[in-house]
């Protein structure tokens, strides 16, 4: 079918295996748990002195059923992301969003406190904040 | 939340760049029901515009972030989503009706009066 070039989606999945390509080639050594790029839902990981900062931008969750645990220096985000059936009538013209269970797990520093952890919902992102040990913190030696 | 107004916004060019959310598109007899996820865009930062038959969908995305933060991983690199689209004759863009929850947009577009049959009155001379 001729239209169905017209649509971007199919050309951005044509990108996302370039470039899954392109990753795999030149990550020589890439971590055991894959690049996981493109996964649902998606993540940002930024870090501060204080703390290491997770942000899964999963939208359309209630973050009662959202199930975030840590162990053994692992952080697991799961969940699932039901879909609203539409009705017998209705046609499906696009269908590009997640639906269904998810997990994702991140690898975290070794001088996170697995006891300091903070998660917020806001605006369909979670946020997982988790401090860093205290003895892990930057100290200022004087000298006598 | 309903926007059918051109709003008074800067324009934001059509070649910055800027993320493609996702949407699902459905329609039954009563319309068009377009979800599209874009997750981190606070609800005063969500932008739609309808003009004319052209649909744009335009968010920032504003996460708090602590100061003198280092990102070592990002999926999400860009801090702007924007979606186009072309809308059909049939469908009537000043009935748009709009939800956003949970960084969720649902736009409700319905299907216009215009298509029902009308009497039209023919007067003689």
């Amino acid at each position: 079918m001729m239209y169905r070039s017209l649509f971007p989606r199919d050309v951005l999945a044509e990108l996302n295996r370039l470039q899954r390509e392109m990753q795999q080639a030149f990550h020589l050594s890439p971590s055991i748990r894959g690049i996981a790029r493109g996964g649902f839902p998606a993540m940002n990981v930024g870090g501060t002195p204080q703390s290491v900062d997770i942000f899964a931008f999963a939208p359309g969750i209630d973050p009662a059923t959202l199930d975030v645990q840590i162990e053994k220096g692992v952080l697991t985000v799961a969940g699932e992301r039901k879909r609203d059936l539409p009705g017998e009538e209705a046609t499906v013209h696009i269908d590009e969003r997640f639906d269904g269970r998810f997990r994702r797990v991140v690898t975290l520093p070794d001088d996170v406190d697995a006891n300091a952890v903070d998660a917020k919902y806001r605006d369909g992102v979670l946020r997982i904040s988790i401090g860093r040990k205290q003895s892990a913190q930057p100290r200022r030696i004087t000298i006598q | 939340m309903s926007d059918n107004s051109p709003a008074v916004k800067k324009e934001t060019t059509a070649d910055e760049a800027a993320l493609l959310p996702p949407v699902d598109v459905v329609e039954d007899a009563s319309g068009i029901t377009l979800y599209a996820d874009l997750p981190g865009v606070p609800k005063e930062k969500l932008n739609l515009h309808v003009e004319a038959d052209t649909l744009t969908i335009e968010g920032e995305i504003d996460l708090e972030m602590p100061g003198g933060m280092e990102a070592s991983h990002a999926e999400v690199s860009l801090p702007r989503y924007r979606r186009v689209f072309t809308l059909s004759k049939e469908l009537d863009a000043s009935k748009v009706s709009a939800e956003f929850r949970n960084g969720v947009l649902k736009l409700a577009i319905p299907k216009a009066e215009h298509a029902q049959p009308r009497k039209v009155e023919v007067k003689i001379l």
